[in-house]
């Protein structure tokens, strides 16, 4: 038997974590992401909670150990559509999609945007920037390696004339690679519910009411706008309110749970703001104020008393935009009288649900969901484990929790992984 | 024949983190116009692919010597750096980073033409430094191939146990005549309601049965010696001296119910805590004749009345005790007053519309306006303010019960001291990084997890008692560490032994050895983190800091001043 190796499902911050321990310890790593670069939803944040550090700034060296690491072989773009075998010997095969770039030779020069004719919103940049059908994802991406969008992509040749190592394949097919690994670990993340169901809100038909993620894309510097809050209009605003628990803690669609981190999110996007500019208002709507983490309450503290940001209890009922884009938030402080509020701009926290495709995934897997299509547990004590002997899981998709929760969820899920491959027995001890 | 030096330098805009305000070209023209240097470039992140293969490029093009990156910080960067030289030969101890980010286009953002003369003086600086830089080895040691678990409470046991499958020994050490913890004065277990004895039995079992596990009960950890690798733990086990070597180190000490003396009429009696409660629900030695209504109040003593911090599961604990008493007694009202509900994540929320359907009734007061208990004509009263109504609300309560929050135990500070790990301002142990690093500490070796590093309720314990096993076998499973060699060195013939370094040495890396010359200075190496203490302290200049030698920083000190540099 060959050397013992783990595979990782998803390249997020969870995924990295317990793919850099388990190759940290001698053991071979498949990290496979679904996009073009690792990084996961870390990457598209500005500054995290509640120490205020530029997320890219302290993500992007941990991607790159992971991506240079000796004992770490990433393959991104690609997905895992088969599973079989049992703990200790599974055998895998993944698809490898097409870049129609060749991904041994492009040295990531990006000669091939400059060229490409085509303007494609950019999905990283929550559809608020244009990119080329050429592309990478955002400027830190890794792999440092260009795709073409074959579905926008006109066959106009440009890139193919600029490329200088002649690394644009037209051709190029899907491929299928096999592996047999020791043990899985699952780390899907989570994507953020699109809100335009929640009607009395009026995404997708007020301009400037925005999402919480497109938020972070818009005040980060590097961010379509280089860290202007403007409205879709252009022009700098004047007052923002956050909006709690948009779809989630919420029975309509069946989505009672609490996503554990917008209420730390809304108030480090408040302080952001307010350190950008001290004269926009900020408001925070919410039902009930979940600061539980460490230095979280400080930091609320800090949000009220140093920066001025203002927090309401309420979920407001409606929001109605003036001829002038304006946005009047209705909310009802008490149960007899109704309130109205005025803000420039509206951010919807909304809840963060598993990522599109994970039951397919948990088929593939054999692994089974819970009722909110989170990754279920074998014992509700042990985070680890899922509902399958040597497939473990780790970070958001199992159940809602931070950035450092889910970095000590993917070391949790490697040492399950440990225990396997150094373990070094099938018939390995139960979990306690 | 001294080495003709050939600096390259390479200046990042990190897009227009630095760009949009450094005037990055006439940094970067300026730069060739300094002393030994032969390659000057800018690139848009210099810690991309493209960036780093630059750097590589350039190295052996123009055969440099010495390399100067002017970008963001070397708190998080340098190691990609270094890395990057050492890939094409260079020592990666030749690399010097200067920061323009964080020192120039954040903190001068207003002033882009000031901001880009600062670029220009910092950069200056660090190329002199770079041009007397010294090459460096790392220093690599051997690693004991087992772990010392200080605390066997739920996470030092899961630690224990995962450390242990992963095929190395591991001593647990417990205070107590038993393991398991605050686990066995609980009830039952919030989500499943589970009781926790058998929740434990099971647990304990497993460590107990481990071949490679040892207990070492009614032990407490006396002195802690070595480092990373080579640990020497010295016990007091049931009065007699023991001493382990080991590689590695878990706290998972716990934390405890803070004890609120003075606060809500507590008296033990009834006014009670939520753990005292557990214990008699446990016992069943609660009289529960003539309890009518039970009122449970969150946030005692936490949240800016004592503590400053929220305790993250006294809310699921009371939710919990409420639900199981509503649910043995119909009949009793009762009221969890509170002020935001931490009923966070997936399950939590549902436990709590689970408590809510089962009639436990949820008052919530304003933080400003906690609630106050009165003693009258022998009845406990409860002034519950309401927010909505903007009154008090007198309620008759027969049973108090105080979400107290849990707080560090008192041990803590001396075991700090001993492993020379810091404690944060809420008194836990604080861990490398709050984001990154949440199980590490910044010393190598020594690892954290449980309630020991902040409140957490059981499964978020098992996680980070799985996580911390998971960083502490890697020393372990690779058998060997490597450590930085920017340490200081003593020279014998200048010390005269007067140990005043030995005294302000915080990592105990530094001791006055007796030689036949007389006292004299010497380094543990791999102990050494490279703080600079000793040699600053250092009366006869007899100690050299590696990579922040005199001649160094010297050089770089007179090139802050001195606009024309002469090489």
């Amino acid at each position: 038997m060959g050397e013992r190796s783990v595979l990782v499902i998803g390249g997020g911050v969870a995924g990295m974590q317990a793919a850099f321990d388990l190759a940290e310890a001698g053991i071979k790593v498949f990290l496979v992401e679904r996009t073009l670069s690792i990084g996961g939803r870390m990457a598209q944040l500005d500054k995290t909670f509640p120490t205020n550090d530029c997320a890219i700034c302290i993500l992007a060296p941990k991607m790159m150990d992971c991506y240079r690491h000796g004992n770490i072989e990433v393959l991104t773009f690609s997905e895992v559509i088969s599973v079989e075998g049992e703990v200790d010997s599974f055998n895998v095969k993944i698809l490898r999609n097409p870049r129609f770039i060749d991904e041994e030779i492009c040295n990531g020069c990006g000669d091939c945007a400059k060229v490409c004719p085509m303007g494609i919103l950019n999905k990283f940049d929550m559809d608020l920037r244009v990119r080329g059908g050429a592309y990478i994802p955002f400027l830190q991406a890794v792999p440092l390696i260009y795709a073409l969008d074959r579905e926008k992509c006109m066959r106009c040749g440009l890139c193919k004339v600029v490329c200088g190592k002649d690394a644009i394949q037209y051709d190029q097919r899907p491929e299928i690679v096999e592996m047999t690994v020791s043990a899985i670990i699952v780390a899907t993340g989570f994507d953020a519910l699109d809100p335009s169901s929640i009607t009395e809100y009026g995404y997708g038909r007020y301009e400037n009411v925005i999402t919480a993620l497109e938020f972070e894309r818009l005040i980060c510097a590097a961010g379509p706008t280089g860290g202007h809050v403007m409205g879709k209009d252009g022009k700098e605003v004047k007052s923002i309110a956050w909006i709690q628990c948009v779809g989630a803690r919420d029975m309509r669609d069946n989505r009672p749970y609490c996503c554990s981190v917008c209420c730390m999110h809304a108030t480090k996007e408040a302080i952001l703001t307010k350190e950008h500019y001290p004269e926009v208002e900020t408001y925070i709507f919410y039902t009930d104020l979940r600061c539980f983490g460490k230095g979280f309450q400080e930091y609320v503290n800090r949000a009220k008393d140093d920066y001025g940001v203002e927090y309401i209890r309420g979920k407001p009922g409606e929001i109605r935009e003036k001829e002038d884009t304006n946005l009047e938030i209705f909310y009802s402080p008490s149960s007899d009288k109704v309130e109205r509020l005025e803000v420039e701009m509206v951010v919807l926290c909304t809840a963060l649900i598993p990522s599109e495709g994970v039951e397919a995934l948990a088929g593939v897997l054999g692994v089974e969901l819970d009722e909110y299509k989170f990754f279920k547990l074998k014992d509700p004590y042990n985070f680890t484990e899922t509902t399958r002997d040597g497939i473990f899981v780790a970070g958001y998709c199992q159940a809602p929790r931070d950035i450092p929760e889910c970095i000590a969820h993917g070391s949790a899920a490697a040492s399950r992984a440990m225990e396997v491959v150094l373990g070094g027995n099938r018939n390995h001890e139960k979990s306690q | 024949m001294t080495e003709e030096i050939r600096i390259g330098v390479f200046i990042c805009h990190c897009g227009i983190n630095i760009g949009g305000v450094v005037d990055v070209p006439a940094v970067v023209e300026y730069a060739s116009t300094l002393p030994n240097i032969v390659h000057a470039e800018r690139n848009l992140y210099t810690c991309s692919s493209e960036g780093l293969e630059s750097i590589k490029a350039a190295i052996k093009e123009h055969n440099l010597n010495r390399v100067t990156v002017a970008s963001c910080t070397p708190r998080t960067h340098e190691p990609l750096f270094r890395a990057t030289c050492k890939e094409v030969g260079l020592n990666p101890y030749l690399f010097e980073f200067v920061n323009i980010r964080d020192q120039c286009s954040w903190v001068h953002m207003h002033e882009p033409e000031r901001a880009t003369e600062k670029a220009k003086d910092l950069l200056r600086m660090g190329v002199a430094k770079a041009a007397r830089l010294e090459p460096l080895e790392e220093l690599t040691s051997d690693v004991i191939p087992s772990a010392v678990v200080i605390g066997a409470g739920i996470s030092g046991m899961t630690a224990a146990l995962s450390v242990a499958r992963n095929g190395f020994s591991v001593h647990l050490i417990e205070k107590e005549k038993e393991i398991g913890g605050m686990l066995r004065n609980l009830y039952r277990l919030y989500p499943t309601d589970e009781p926790a004895e058998e929740f434990l039995e099971q647990r304990i079992k497993a460590v107990k049965e481990h071949k490679r596990i040892a207990l070492r009960l009614s032990s407490a950890v006396r002195a802690v010696e070595g480092y990373v690798g080579k640990f020497k733990v010295i016990l007091d086990e049931n009065g007699i001296e023991k001493s382990i070597d080991a590689g590695v180190i878990i706290v998972a000490t716990g934390a405890e119910e803070f004890e609120p003396e003075g606060l809500y009429e507590y008296d033990g009696e009834r006014v009670i805590t939520q753990l005292q409660l557990e214990e008699q629900l446990k016992k069943g030695d609660l009289n529960w004749a003539g309890i009518k209504n039970v009122m449970m109040i969150q946030c005692a003593g936490a949240r800016g009345e004592v503590v400053g911090y929220c305790s993250r599961i006294c809310c699921m604990n009371a939710i919990k005790n409420a639900k199981l008493i509503k649910e043995a007694h119909p009949d009793i009202n009762v009221f969890v007053a509170h002020n935001e509900l931490q009923a966070y994540g997936e399950v939590y929320e549902l436990y709590y519309r689970d408590a809510k359907k089962a009639g436990v009734r949820f008052l919530r007061f304003p933080l400003e306006r906690r609630p106050k208990v009165r003693r009258s004509d022998g009845n406990l009263v409860v002034d519950v303010f309401h927010e909505r109504m903007r009154l008090d609300i007198p309620l008759e309560a027969d049973l108090v019960v105080l979400s107290v929050p849990l707080v560090q135990n008192p041990d803590a500070t001396q075991l700090s001291k001993m492993l020379k790990v810091p404690l944060g301002q809420d008194k836990f142990f604080f861990e490398a990084h709050v984001k990154l690093r949440p199980v590490d500490f910044a010393t190598d070796g020594i690892f954290l997890c449980g309630t020991a590093h902040g409140p957490k309720d059981i499964g978020e314990s098992i996680a980070q008692g799985y996580a911390a096993a998971s960083r502490a076998t890697i020393p372990l499973a690779r058998g060997y560490v490597h450590s930085e060699p920017i340490i200081s060195s003593v020279n014998e013939e200048l010390c005269i032994g007067c140990g005043i370094c030995e005294s302000v040495c915080p990592y105990g890396a530094i001791e006055v050895v007796e030689t036949e010359e007389g006292g004299r200075a010497r380094v543990t190496g791999v102990r050494c983190k490279g703080c600079g203490t000793c040699g600053s302290s250092c009366i006869k200049r007899a100690i050299k800091m590696y990579h922040f030698t005199d001649e160094q920083l010297i050089a770089q000190e007179r090139a802050a001043v001195v606009t024309e540099v002469i090489s």
